[in-house]
């Protein structure tokens, strides 16, 4: 049944039990990203500290891969330079875009490699990458402020 | 007919639809629900469409060589046969892109009006003016008359919904007034299968002077529609969804304020006369047909209408009915269901309810649903099935909707309510 590999355990644990849900003070921006097709949506908020991550918190109503996935973001990034979760985002990128064939690498992506299955559903690719595109959008809001 | 077996011969109309044969997802048998999205083709409408192509093809309304005569012959003759489909006459009939087009169509030549001549001064709208829409309708019957409001500087308002899915009349003396000079609204809603009181809308619309536009794209594929005896001023639905191909839409309007209308889309195959400064207009319909028609999708929806009349539209919708009654029956005995729109009352029976059923499963993103659904073959459609202010009126983000057509049957149901268990269990075990 390919239901359960689109659906690993790692995804609906993580959308169970979110990481880092709700919103936060402070922060230097937010981003809201919404999903036209389905209407689920997003706002999440970030705080850097110099050229570091210092907190993601989002809150958002949503399928269990835009949540879980979000979830999994705050995971990956919370505390790491910028450009070392630039780097993790593109891969995430990448590995959802690529229909399946992409190898992805559980050093980079941790968690994020259970959305392997969910890259094989062209449909579902836009639920993965809300929060990921919304963690872009603020990271990029939020440098425009400091400089 | 008896009615103890089913309206319609199911097994014979899906032996038309070669589609209905192939397998999904690792050898299912495909149970297409998503008729409203669109409707599958049968062979009929695939073959004459070919042989239009293969026998007849050429532009319409130019050239005198035979295939020009016999192209312009079979395109007339389709809009003949479509027109009588919904009661019109041939001339009140105009084909557009798609339903959206038709409404826009009405929208933008509204708002063309007020730069037209005295004839068209019933079309023109100012501040002041108010246009009157639903809070069920689809994208397309409500962002183009939020764009003519603030185009015009004319207000919109609109019906609210009940909480079982039906318009809120009470407000229907209130909201159509003087002021109205519109009233917008659909025949059945795509998302709850709700039917509307077009009397009593049409009725107030009449009396205060307000034009009516009916989306009528969930209406006419299902059940026998007539525009003339329904008292519409404009009425749209679209080619796909009713067995007929993509990219063709009909808009009804009668007749008298066709030929008052200004146009909307202009340029070749619409005009009287061209100079270089100015030119004056064709009649309705070849007025609002700028450009080359879409010939051989209007011969196949021909098509389609005929196939559709050989079943009789009283037997589809008798046939969905029950098939809609059958799944609401089914959803009922399935607890953490919440069906969105009409459900059945005490005696098992719902009124004025088309055979679309959406509704979301109590801690189950309909995303989700859909998905666990998919994998078992089951066609659904999942999201906000582009009524978004519907449903941010329910309170809920998005929904599931199964919808029936003539080749579904009561396996199909059976399948379907199996995978809403199979969905509960999925996520439920985890």
């Amino acid at each position: 049944m390919q239901l359960q590999q689109m659906y690993q355990e790692i995804i609906l644990d993580h959308y169970k039990n979110p990481h880092g849900r709700g919103l936060r003070d402070p922060f230097d921006a937010e981003s809201f990203q919404v999903n036209p097709t389905c209407g689920d949506e997003v706002t999440l908020r970030v705080k850097l500290d110099g050229a570091t991550v210092a907190d993601v918190s989002y809150e958002g109503q949503g399928c269990s891969i835009s949540q879980a996935s979000t979830s999994v973001l705050t995971d990956l990034v919370v505390g790491k330079p910028v450009a070392e979760a630039f780097t993790k985002l593109d891969a995430f990128v990448e590995l959802m875009q690529g229909r399946g064939k992409v190898e992805p690498d559980e050093d980079v992506l941790e968690d994020g490699i259970a959305f392997a299955g969910v890259a094989k559903y062209p449909a579902r690719v836009k639920c993965a990458l809300l929060g990921w595109m919304a963690f872009k959008d603020a990271v990029a809001r939020a440098e425009g402020v400091t400089t | 007919m008896t009615t103890a077996t089913s309206p319609l011969d199911v097994d014979a109309v899906r032996a038309d639809f070669a589609i209905l044969g192939r397998t999904v997802r690792d050898g299912k048998r495909l149970v297409y629900l998503d008729s409203g999205a669109t409707s599958q083709r049968p062979r009929q409408v695939l073959d004459a469409e070919r042989a239009f192509l293969e026998q007849h093809n050429s532009a319409v309304h130019r050239g005198a060589h035979q295939l020009a005569e016999e192209a312009t012959d079979a395109y007339e003759d389709a809009r003949a046969r479509i027109a009588a489909f919904v009661g019109a006459e041939p001339g009140e009939l105009v084909f557009t892109k798609n339903a959206t087009e038709g409404i826009n169509l009405v929208a933008y030549a509204m708002g063309n009006a007020a730069s037209s001549g005295p004839e068209a001064a019933r079309f023109v709208l100012g501040p002041g003016d108010e246009i009157v829409v639903t809070e069920m309708e689809h994208h397309a019957n409500l962002v183009p008359w939020q764009q003519l409001a603030q185009r015009t500087g004319a207000t919109l308002r609109w019906f609210g919904v009940t909480d079982d899915g039906r318009l809120n009349l009470s407000e229907l003396d209130s909201l159509v007034t003087e002021r109205t000079k519109v009233v917008a609204f659909t025949h059945q809603s795509n998302v709850l299968g709700t039917v509307n009181p077009v009397d009593a809308l049409v009725a107030r619309a009449r009396a205060v002077g307000a034009l009516t536009v009916l989306d009528a794209c969930q209406s006419v594929p299902h059940s026998a529609v007539d525009f003339p005896a329904l008292g519409v001023d404009f009425a749209v639905f679209s080619s796909h969804k009713m067995l007929g191909p993509y990219g063709l839409g009909v808009l009804y309007g009668r007749r008298e304020l066709l030929e008052t209308m200004p146009p909307f889309l202009t340029g070749g195959s619409m005009i009287e006369m061209v100079e270089m400064a100015k030119s004056t207009f064709a009649p309705p319909p070849q007025r609002f047909e700028a450009g080359t028609p879409m010939t051989s999708q209007a011969v196949a929806l021909a098509a389609a209408v005929d196939y559709l009349s050989v079943l009789g539209m009283d037997r589809v919708a008798e046939h969905e009915h029950e098939l809609t009654v059958a799944t609401l029956r089914g959803l009922a005995e399935i607890p953490g269901i919440r069906v969105l729109g009409p459900t059945l009352d005490a005696t098992g029976e719902v009124a004025a309810r088309g055979g679309a059923v959406s509704f979301v499963v109590e801690g189950i993103h309909p995303h989700d649903a859909g998905q666990v659904l998919d994998d078992q073959g089951i066609a659904v459609r999942v999201g906000h099935h582009c009524a978004w202010p519907l449903h941010r009126r329910l309170r809920v983000p998005a929904s599931v909707r199964a919808s029936f057509y003539i080749y579904n049957d009561l396996a199909d149901v059976d399948a379907f309510l199996a995978g809403v268990r199979a969905t509960q269990a999925f996520f439920g075990a985890v």
